[in-house]
């Protein structure tokens, strides 16, 4: 028979599979997949559908236009405060739905977890994908507000792939560790809103990094998502705003500190997952 | 020609039940206990509380070995917590043994559950589509294979429908389809003929064989369905406790030793121990199940034997219109007939008599199908007041 020399399968206690990564490989139609149904079933049944992917980040952004600048009077580093904070709010509500989605992506999918095999750092990972999804909606909307404001797009644009990038894995590195830790302890169903909420206040999105006092910037940088906003401002706007290369130095450090850590933990627990979950 | 495809060694697996708190972890206790510990671990005094930590062992799964060749169909019985699902998921790789080792060859795909993965919002289309991936299909395989599973499903209508709107057949068929026109070299089927009518489950199995035969691959079936395991396994596992009992190819007899040693539970004897369902005209004493010497079955009892129903009781007051018998019921609770001593013509009717009275009654026999059946105590004033409660007695 043929198929006797196909890769033979050995199951043991306590070890990790060697065959993990090359399964990733192969599963990858799942990670599309899952990815899409989570997409096709945002909006389902919604009358305002993919409309929603939009509105939420503008009706906050016209919110912190009031408050931050009308009312606050924030400096907005010369550039229009509309698009000083949109330009925030995309990456950060990347970001934070990101996050929210994979933390909770585990428990979501409980009914797979407990029935069937496959790498479970599938399932966090795409459910990023659908945030990235309303982020390139929205995106959209940025550049018809830079030409609303006669603020042209540059070159320096084409950076933005990079920060959606850092973006992507701080939601990945921090979510697939929250998510790991959700399954046993639903408590981070609960952490989860609040991490949001405090990150809000310890990245720019209302206000400008310009604000933090120098001796502690580099504390403040520690926050990948600084560097994140930082940049895409910095790329949005021309060069104009202040950003500099430490910030994604360190925000980069953390970003693998992260990544390494979450990844670690998870796969440690995964194998567990079907039971406890 | 054969050769083995999954080989099993001294596999077991262990569950820790927690008797301090039921369900999830919680946060907060794991915190609070580890200050605890660490309190402890600085004062020896408190230690040897610490240690009562209830915690108990538990082995789902305890020594298991077997092997299973290319192209065998495995049936694993064993009542309800034997370790048959655990066993499944352990080699479905979606829980991790705790001991032993098990060498696979080939792709496995298991079918724990019908419909794991589908999405209610989506239609039939995208969750055929979602499953297929989900159990390990590719797209291109999917694509190729659509119509096939369309079409055994019988959903043509409704394909572009949410399945949250499918009746639950439709949705049963369609994700049992999805799941019959996997490809791998060895299927785990877990409990799918549990559900659907008759004409489907007949439609599963024998799809079953056909992936089996046709294809030559090796199936592993969980079922409480004897006949079902009866008709396509040429292999039986038993499982108690999570030890292997029997294990062999002699899969009628290993059924039937199965089911000999499964009557715990179900006893052909009900006696009544105190005044439960008296009342002014009649006391029930007892009920039976009996051969035709009057002696006690033994369970489980063949549609073929002489068996009788032997009520006992007790008449107080003699009314004209007592009625005293029994209705059998199916497991799920259909009432199939009843039968009272009034049911023979009028001249042949017991006579009844103030005191204790025994009535016999025979149960008809090539009557029932295999499985379990209840059987309750009925009785009444014909016609004008039903006043037994049923009381449950199986027979299988």
């Amino acid at each position: 028979m043929s198929k006797q020399n196909d890769i033979e399968l050995i199951i043991e206690a306590g070890k990790t599979e060697k065959n993990y990564w090359k399964d990733l490989l192969e599963y990858r139609e799942l990670f599309y997949i899952l990815a899409l149904r989570d997409i096709s079933v945002r909006y389902k049944q919604t009358v305002m559908g993919i409309l929603w992917a939009i509105l939420q980040p503008f009706l906050t952004m016209i919110i912190f236009v009031v408050v931050f600048c009308k009312i606050a009077k924030l400096p907005s580093e010369n550039i229009p405060y509309p698009i000083y904070v949109f330009s925030a709010m995309l990456p950060w509500t990347f970001f934070s739905t990101a996050f929210s989605n994979a933390g909770n992506s585990l428990i979501a999918n409980s009914n797979l977890i407990s029935k069937v095999y496959f790498p479970r750092i599938i399932i966090p990972a795409a459910s990023i994908i659908v945030s990235a999804v309303d982020f390139t909606i929205s995106f959209v909307i940025l550049i018809g507000m830079m030409l609303w404001y006669s603020f042209y797009p540059s070159m320096y644009l084409l950076t933005i792939p990079i920060f959606l990038l850092i973006t992507f894995f701080t939601a990945f590195g921090l979510g697939s560790f929250i998510a790991a830790l959700n399954v046993k302890y639903r408590d981070f169903k609960f952490v989860i809103p609040f991490m949001v909420q405090f990150g809000l206040f310890i990245s720019p999105v209302a206000y400008s990094t310009t604000l933090i006092p120098e001796k502690f910037k580099l504390l403040y940088y520690i926050n990948p998502m600084v560097s994140v906003i930082d940049g895409f401002r910095w790329a949005v706007s021309g060069g104009k705003t202040d950003f500099r290369l430490e910030e994604v130095i360190i925000g980069l450090v953390t970003v693998v500190i992260l990544n390494v850590f979450g990844i670690l933990y998870f796969r440690k627990t995964e194998k567990t997952f079907a039971d406890v979950i | 020609m054969s050769y083995t495809i999954i080989k099993v060694e001294n596999l077991g697996k262990k569950y820790i039940i927690d008797h301090e708190h039921n369900g999830n972890n919680n946060f907060r206790e794991v915190v609070t206990n580890n200050i605890k510990k660490f309190f402890n671990s600085i004062n020896p005094s408190t230690k040897k509380q610490q240690q009562q930590l209830k915690k108990e062992e538990f082995w789902a799964l305890k020594d298991i070995s077997f092997e299973v060749k290319q192209g065998d169909r495995v049936g694993i019985i064993g009542r309800n917590g034997a370790g048959k699902s655990t066993l499944l998921k352990v080699l479905s790789r979606i829980t991790e043994p705790t001991t032993g080792k098990i060498y696979i060859k080939g792709r496995i795909a298991s079918l724990l559950e019908v419909g794991t993965g589908f999405h209610p919002e989506l239609t039939g289309r995208e969750n055929i589509y979602l499953n297929g991936a989900i159990l390990g299909m590719s797209r291109a395989e999917i694509k190729k294979k659509f119509d096939e599973i369309v079409a055994f499903a019988g959903v043509e209508k409704f394909i572009d429908t949410p399945v949250k709107r499918y009746s639950s057949g439709m949705y049963l068929r369609l994700a049992f389809s999805v799941a019959a026109h996997l490809e791998p070299e060895i299927l785990v089927v877990d409990e799918v003929l549990a559900v659907g009518d008759a004409e489907f489950q007949k439609k599963c199995l024998g799809k079953m064989e056909d992936v089996n035969k046709k294809e030559g691959r090796t199936v592993l079936f969980v079922s409480h369905n004897m006949n079902a395991i009866e008709q396509l396994c040429n292999k039986a596992i038993l499982l108690d406790q999570g030890r292997i009992v029997k294990e062999g190819e002699d899969v009628s007899n290993i059924v039937k030793y199965y089911l000999s040693c499964d009557n715990q539970l179900r006893s052909p004897v009900w006696i009544n121990k105190g005044n439960e369902h008296s009342n002014e005209y009649f006391k029930p004493i007892s009920m039976k199940i009996v051969d035709s010497k009057g002696q006690i079955v033994k369970m489980p009892i063949s549609n073929n034997d002489d068996v009788y129903i032997e009520i006992k009781g007790e008449i107080n007051v003699l009314h004209s219109a007592l009625t005293i018998g029994y209705a059998i019921y199916t497991e799920d609770g259909q009432c199939l007939y009843w039968s009272y001593q009034t049911d023979a013509p009028e001249s042949d009717w017991p006579k009844l008599r103030v005191g204790e009275n025994i009535l016999i009654s025979q149960f008809p026999k090539r009557f029932l199908n295999e499985g379990t059946y209840y059987i309750e105590l009925i009785g009444g004033l014909h016609l004008l007041n039903g006043f037994l409660n049923p009381e449950k007695i199986t027979q299988q």
